[in-house]
């Protein structure tokens, strides 16, 4: 593995690990001595996490499949001209 | 080919931040509250992963009887792109589940097909990554065979458990909460049409780079 | 039509007579299907009685003790035609490729019966299951049910074996696709086991796994031809 594909894995495994991080954090913590004025605030928060959670998973996941198809390409793009450079040193 | 990729991607953006607008702006429905506009992201790429795996069985039955290279290359683009929705709508439906049922996980019809089409196509890029020469003939049985179980998984996992809201819900929405929806759809739809065309463009890409290497013999 | 079964029952013969020398698949078909039965036991035996419901662990220990040595023996059945070399020669065959494919699923039956006619009496003593109380129903079901799982096995068995990593690929791709046939045959078996017999939602799993068997009998007849051409 090359140092910059492990920067990459471990990035990769940060946002994972803050993503889980944020998840139990979202978890209602515990709630037997809160008085029950207060639970339909605290209600709210969990509700906002989760939806950033799951807004965040879709934004991460569509842009890492689209970023992994740009390498394709790029890598594609790269020996095709490599390539075609050669062919064109041989020829004359 | 490159440079028209990132146009692209900022007109979806666009895109998608319009619907979070409207999604922002949708009314909190009354049980569920701000939870409920998880519903947003949850449904459209549910459906879609569904059409998405049966339109690559289509792609890899054409493939089989007709053997030309373009229905594989779409067919392995729909694959992909099953997963990836797959992905997401099972990351946001345990998002949702843990507010509306308590529990990140339920073993409820609609969540178990999804997640056993997921692993059938996730088995499929597997095959297609590890097979080895020849493998792209025989992910595209798998393609078939995964597409024609879609019925039998739905009805078998249908009897063994029940808890998801029901399909029904969905077109008697009121207004405030279909349009939405519906422009996230179109979204998602919109989004998956590009994914799909770029992902075979750069099959062709790779194809045209394989033939050259075997044109120039180096 | 008559060729065809003549050259199934060839293909069968064929694979009976090379088992019958060495009986290897037999035996160590039949002693993993033990062992899974072993391991599962220790899972879902507690204080010496079954967990849950009356039959649920039986059920479940039944039917992942024939998906797994089905799968076992449906790996090494064509390893031994790709060892030998006799999966090309059996392709270059003058017959249609279909029957070579209806001959291979007979012989993965007949060993898969052989295994099961032990292994489901041994689950039903083991456990205190009645599984001999409705004969009949608990006979279609293991047959639909093994039916519907080596039709697809046998077409990815005999697919895969040209494939790299072919022993990890098998397994992979095989339970997804199986999954409505493990959970009919275990639901099915289940409601046969009940205190109270659910007849109709027993029936209900057997008519689903007709049905499974004959679509995916149709596709693997549809489909052998143009995978195993290269």
């Amino acid at each position: 593995m090359t140092p910059r594909r492990m920067t990459w894995w471990l990035l990769l495994f940060t946002v994972g690990v803050a993503g889980m991080g944020a998840l139990v954090l979202a978890q209602p913590g515990q709630t037997e001595f809160v008085p029950v004025s207060q639970l339909p605030a605290g209600e709210q928060l969990p509700a906002a996490r989760l939806l950033v959670a799951a807004y965040a998973f879709v934004w991460i996941a569509v842009l890492a499949y689209v970023w992994l198809m740009w390498r394709k390409l790029g890598k594609v793009e790269r020996e095709i001209s490599e390539l075609s450079s050669q062919m064109a040193k041989r020829r004359p | 080919m490159r440079k028209a990729f990132l146009p692209l991607v900022v007109v979806l953006m666009a895109l998608y931040v319009s619907a979070l607008l409207l999604i922002a702006r949708a009314p909190f429905e009354s049980t569920m509250g701000l939870v409920q506009k998880i519903f947003y992201f949850h449904f459209p790429p549910a459906v879609l992963m569904l059409l998405s795996a049966i339109f690559c069985g289509l792609m890899s039955a054409a493939f089989l009887i007709r053997k030309r290279q373009a229905f594989d290359r779409i067919a392995l683009a729909a694959a992909e792109l099953t997963v990836l929705y797959g992905s997401i709508a099972l990351v946001t439906g345990p998002l949702w589940a843990r507010k509306a049922w308590g529990v990140w996980w339920v073993w409820d019809p609609r969540l178990t097909m999804s997640f056993l089409m997921w692993m059938i196509f996730v088995s499929y890029l597997i095959l297609r990554k590890y097979g080895g020469p020849g493998s792209e003939t025989l992910s595209a049985g798998l393609a078939v065979f995964g597409m024609a179980n879609a019925p039998f998984v739905y009805l078998s996992v249908n009897m063994w458990r029940t808890m998801h809201p029901k399909t029904s819900v969905v077109p008697t929405l009121p207004v405030d909460f279909a349009t939405p929806l519906w422009v996230s759809f179109a979204g998602f739809l919109l989004l998956y049409i590009v994914l799909l065309t770029a992902r075979v463009r750069i099959a062709e890409q790779q194809a045209l780079l394989d033939q050259l290497y075997v044109d120039s013999d180096l | 039509m008559t060729s065809f079964w003549r050259a199934v029952w060839l293909v069968v013969r064929k694979d009976l007579a090379v088992e019958a020398r060495s009986r290897e698949l037999l035996f160590t078909t039949l002693f993993f299907a033990l062992s899974c039965v072993l391991i599962f036991a220790v899972a879902f035996v507690r204080e010496g009685k079954p967990l849950g419901e009356a039959g649920d662990a039986a059920a479940g220990i039944l039917w992942i003790a024939i998906a797994f040595s089905g799968t076992l023996a449906l790996g090494r059945t064509f390893e031994r035609e790709r060892y030998n070399d006799t999966l090309r020669a059996l392709m270059l065959a003058p017959v249609v490729r279909p029957a070579i494919y209806v001959g291979k699923l007979l012989g993965i039956l007949a060993l898969l019966a052989a295994t099961e006619i032990v292994t489901v009496p041994l689950v039903a003593l083991l456990f205190q299951a009645r599984l001999f109380e409705r004969v009949s129903l608990m006979a279609a079901l293991l047959v639909a049910g093994t039916v519907g799982f080596a039709c697809v096995g046998t077409l990815f068995a005999a697919m895969l074996a040209r494939a790299r990593s072919r022993d990890v690929l098998l397994p992979i791709l095989l339970y997804p696709v199986t999954i409505p046939v493990m959970i009919a045959g275990v639901r099915g078996t289940g409601a046969l086991l009940d205190p109270e017999p659910n007849i109709a939602m027993a029936q209900f799993w057997i008519v689903l796994l007709l049905f499974f068997d004959v679509v995916f009998v149709t596709l693997a007849l549809w489909t052998f031809e143009p995978l195993m051409t290269d």
